[in-house]
């Protein structure tokens, strides 16, 4: 029997107008497109600079900081509140300024102080430019020094060495990391959606009393709309990991097989969830916005763009239930770290658990007889 | 006209007995506001690190108390071997390492170097960096306490001021994406969807030989979610203003303005799909895809338009979207007037005028 | 096992406060075409969608093909066959796909499908349909097809929901036939329609008013006890005083 529904569901989808071509172009558009645009990759930071002194001293450390690279000077003020105008009007994320007597209080006082205001509202670029600056201002203290005292003498500070080692990913690039959680995103949209609107599709058009009329088991018939899905699953992130490859030279550090595995729970449990919302729902359009609600909500507190530990207790609390998390954990630990199924043992079985339940909803609901 | 007002309370009906997609549409743009208001943030706080120490003596149990007391850094273990490291990433336990050398103090205070080394995640390159800045910045403040105590001259310290001011809604930069992204979706999609529908139960037919012009079938059509979009663009602005506590800068009228043209916009654009589909998985697939996305992504909503590459900011230029947002932005944070948004104006304007256009073509088309 | 095909006990259907179908009780025996009559919204579907296991009922009893109709509804399903007022047909399939999903619902097996689709066609005269999409099929094929799509795996009683909507008379009275071909190869057929005129062509008859059977026997007596010349004038005795308006 289960042969039958199998047949009309695949023939379905391959004669529909659209649908095929969605498959396949959707995730390669997407994959090409939303790299180059998602992109939080701390770039240049806005400086904004109040020089109060106007001396060479206090010229020779703003020169310093701009040919640093990590500045773009976007703002030179003569007063404090001016330079807080800027960064209020988006033209800066941070302020350094020099006070009056900065040289002289050097030479002859031999200690300085400067103000670094960042914008605390903006995320990075803030706290990041506060780090560079404070790290340039103590070299040009030590550049000072070294220009003052003889080297003798110098030799006695002690200088703490740090060395820094990125792991997994040395040329820090920031598509390696988004590639990755964008075929989650793709395989949640395609697998969440399409078997929803496929049910009731079915409602709509009639055709399901004919099939509730049948001597089918409601299980038989939830399975016979969740394996396409499963297989066009399958396909679409074959599909990704070539383009991965092809345009980004990514490959997993880790085993294919290991995403595959995950892949199969995740897509059964959030095909599971579109079955559930589709058995509550009489129209195609309601199926599409009580998903489109849950997809949002997901995709934002996902850690997809911006980071789990980032959030607020009550935020982080929601992602527990959010499949999406797990599964893009697991992906860009095995795609970029090289884990294993032993090393993230609390994703699969997260992701076990929701397919379970999902899937039993959705058998449970789904009601041959009202 | 009388038909027309009926056939307009008809729609609203419709509409109003679908309260669950109703309270959806009412409800986004309210979580979404909380979500990106309150819950999602790019900086980095609290994240887990390990420490390797070898050495555990006075300047590295110092540095480790730094690190404790700092909100950027959480400790989550104290390693004692450095083969749990690798199982420590790979499990995504910690986001850092921190690798003392070993008689740490011994060699700083009588070779005057001593080493640190910092173990970064970077399949997050953004964590990685700035973790490893703020990490930087700890040692730094450690070195200067040390040459405090050792009396070296020629220090500058840094007086860092973090600004919280409320004014600077420079940051608020989604609220303008929230709009734009709610008036596309009930006006595009939703729009589109009900005129499809019509033409999927065979009744789009039926009307199309009523007396009442096919013009004003569209309309009445159109007018439920013209009326929810308004709905929502003073819902969004009530939260911007009482919530966010980001008040409007600039002229209410000219953002209304723009906004009624933005709403005309979308609903022409899913005139436009509906013309060129017979089905409605079709149509919200394309509304919802093809649509909604780039809006998401290009419009600067999520990611800002300057980091991307020419060629996706030059594919911007054609999303209605980002230009009601960039007038949006422009009234709402910097208080411009319409001078500054007359352009955005012109060209919303024009591609009303454009879809139109090309719909009415299309439509006329399909009646021959 | 009662000697009925189908039996109904005092069947009610609620929704909420509305009563959709009101105490209603009756049997039909192996082989009969019963006609279930009514006026739009007299409640008839609601009955018939309590028969074949797709409603629950609000109280009352009812069996079919021997089968308790809430007890063990999906017994029911096995044993019938159902062809909707939406004709229910996949439009997307072709013609003999269609036939040959079915079939396998219902468990024929794989080897007698096709010869048997052969067959249901030439019967049919429809062979050169058989690629044809449902869709791109008139109306009145469309109906012929799910009837026969219905009765494919000979089930006992066949349950048909206004089947001759919307066609020409002529393209009713093949309908019909096909009708009458079932009934005598055995298969009891249960029968909704408005049109009144169908009334002649079956056994019996049940006039469904506002959810109760105010009248059930065969044509030929409800014309005599109601004095009609015909079916619709029977009808129209006892719509007169109908309080629920069709839709």
């Amino acid at each position: 029997m289960l042969k039958y529904l199998l047949e009309k569901e695949f023939k379905y989808i391959i004669r529909h107008p659209f649908l095929p071509k969605l498959i396949l172009m959707f995730p390669l558009a997407t994959l090409l497109i939303l790299p180059m645009a998602a992109n939080y990759e701390i770039r240049n930071i806005n400086l904004s600079v109040v020089d109060n002194d106007h001396s060479p001293y206090s010229e020779r450390l703003v020169q310093k900081i701009i040919s640093s690279g990590y500045f773009r000077l976007t703002d030179v003020s003569d007063t404090y509140p001016e330079g807080v105008e800027s960064i209020e009007f988006d033209k800066s994320d941070i302020i350094i300024e020099i006070p009056q007597n900065f040289e002289k209080d050097l030479v002859k006082e031999q200690t300085g102080k400067i103000m670094i205001s960042a914008n605390a509202v903006n995320g990075m670029n803030g706290g990041l430019g506060s780090s560079y600056l404070s790290s340039i201002v103590n070299d040009f203290a030590s550049e000072v020094r070294g220009e003052w005292i003889q080297v003798a003498q110098v030799s006695g500070v002690p200088l703490i060495e740090v060395i820094p080692l990125n792991r997994f990913n040395a040329r820090l690039n920031y598509k390696s990391y988004m590639v990755p959680a964008i075929m989650v995103m793709l395989l949640t949209m395609i697998c969440g959606f399409l078997p929803a609107l496929n049910i009731v599709g079915e409602k709509e058009t009639g055709t399901i009393e004919q099939i509730n009329v049948t001597p089918i088991r409601k299980f038989t018939f939830i399975i016979s709309k969740l394996i396409p899905y499963w297989i066009i699953g399958f396909i679409v992130l074959t599909i990704g990991f070539g383009v991965a490859f092809a345009a980004y030279g990514l490959v997993p550090a880790g085993s294919f097989a290991t995403i595959y595995l995950f892949a199969a729970v995740y897509i059964l449990a959030i095909s599971g969830l579109g079955l559930v919302i589709s058995n509550y729902s009489e129209t195609m359009q309601q199926a599409l916005f009580v998903i489109f609600f849950f997809v949002i909500i997901f995709i934002l507190v996902s850690g997809l763009y911006t980071p789990i530990k980032s959030m607020p207790e009550w935020a982080q609390a929601i992602t527990v239930i959010n499949p999406l998390k797990y599964f893009i954990e697991m992906m860009r630990s095995v795609y970029l770290k090289g884990s294993s199924v032993a090393e993230l043992p609390v994703d699969l079985l997260a992701l076990s658990i929701f397919a379970v339940v999902f899937n039993v909803m959705a058998v449970v609901s789904y009601k041959k007889q009202n | 006209m009388k038909q027309f007002y009926a056939f307009v309370r008809k729609e609203i009906n419709h509409i109003l007995r679908d309260v669950r997609t109703m309270m959806i549409l009412l409800a986004i743009p309210v979580i979404q506001i909380i979500l990106f208001g309150f819950a999602i943030s790019t900086e980095v706080r609290n994240a887990d690190i390990a420490i390797y120490d070898p050495s555990n003596d006075a300047a590295t149990q110092r540095i480790g108390e730094l690190i404790e007391v700092s909100s950027y850094f959480n400790v989550y273990k104290y390693v004692k071997t450095p083969q749990e490291i690798n199982n420590l990433f790979k499990r995504g336990e910690v986001s850092m390492v921190v690798v003392f050398s070993d008689q740490f103090r011994e060699k700083l205070m009588h070779t005057g170097k001593a080493e640190i080394q910092i173990i970064a995640d970077a399949s997050d390159p953004n964590n990685a960096t700035s973790l490893t800045n703020y990490l930087k910045g700890i040692i730094g403040s450690y070195q200067q306490e040390l040459m405090r105590e050792q009396k070296v001259p020629y220090q500058i310290t840094s007086e860092m001021k973090l600004l919280y001011n409320p004014q600077m809604k420079g940051s608020y930069n989604f609220v303008p994406g929230v709009l734009g992204m709610i008036l596309m979706l009930i006006c595009a999609m939703m729009t589109s969807i009900a005129i499809v529908r019509e033409k999927e139960m065979g009744t789009m037919e039926v009307l199309l030989v009523s007396p009442m012009k096919p013009l004003l079938i569209i309309i009445a059509k159109a007018v439920p979610y013209f009326l929810l979009s308004c709905i929502n663009l003073t819902t969004v602005l009530l939260l911007s203003i009482f919530v966010l506590d980001v008040p409007v800068a600039g002229s209410l009228f000219w953002l209304i303005t723009v906004s009624l043209v933005f709403i005309f916009v979308s609903l022409s654009l899913g005139l436009l799909v509906s013309t060129v589909t017979e089905s409605q998985m079709t149509a919200m697939l394309i509304s919802g895809m093809v649509f909604m996305l780039p809006v998401v992504l290009l419009s600067g909503m999520m990611f800002p338009v300057e980091n991307m590459p020419f060629l996706l900011q030059m594919v911007s230029h054609i999303i209605p979207a980002k230009w009601y947002i960039s007038a949006v932005k422009d009234i709402m944070i910097k208080g411009a007037g319409f001078e500054a948004i007359s352009k955005e104006l012109a060209i919303l304007a024009g591609m009303i005028v454009v879809l139109l256009v090309v719909s009415f073509k299309k439509f006329k088309s399909r009646l021959e | 096992m009662g000697r009925f095909v189908i039996e109904a006990e005092n069947l009610v259907k609620k929704f909420g406060d509305f009563t959709a179908v009101d105490n209603i009780s009756f049997q039909v025996g192996e082989g009969e075409i019963f006609g279930f009559l009514g006026a739009n919204g007299a409640g008839k579907t609601t009955a018939m969608r309590m028969l074949c296991g797709l409603s629950k009922p609000t109280s009352g009893r009812g069996r079919v093909a021997g089968f308790d109709i809430e007890k063990e509804p999906e017994k029911v399903k096995s044993s019938i066959g159902y062809m909707s007022q939406k004709f229910s047909l996949y439009n997307d399939l072709k013609v003999w796909e269609n036939i040959r999903l079915f079939a396998g619902i219902y468990g024929i097996p794989k080897n007698e499908i096709e010869e048997k689709t052969d067959a249901l066609l030439r019967r049919l005269n429809f062979e050169k349909e058989k690629e044809t999409f449902v869709k791109a099929l008139p109306l009145g094929w469309k109906q012929k097809l799910a009837f026969s799509v219905s009765i494919f795996h000979k089930p006992r009683v066949v349950f048909l929901d206004e089947p001759t909507g919307g066609v020409d008379p002529t393209t009713r009275r093949q309908f019909w036939e096909l009708i009458y071909e079932a009934a005598d190869s055995g298969i009891t057929v249960f029968v909704t329609t408005h049109y009144m005129d169908e009334a002649e062509y079956c056994n019996r008859v049940s006039i469904m008013v506002d959810g109760r059977i105010d009248a059930l026997d065969s044509p030929a007596n409800l014309k005599i006890r109601f004095d009609g010349e015909n079916m619709d004038e029977v009808f129209n005795h006892l719509a007169g005083t109908a309080k629920r308006k069709g839709d």
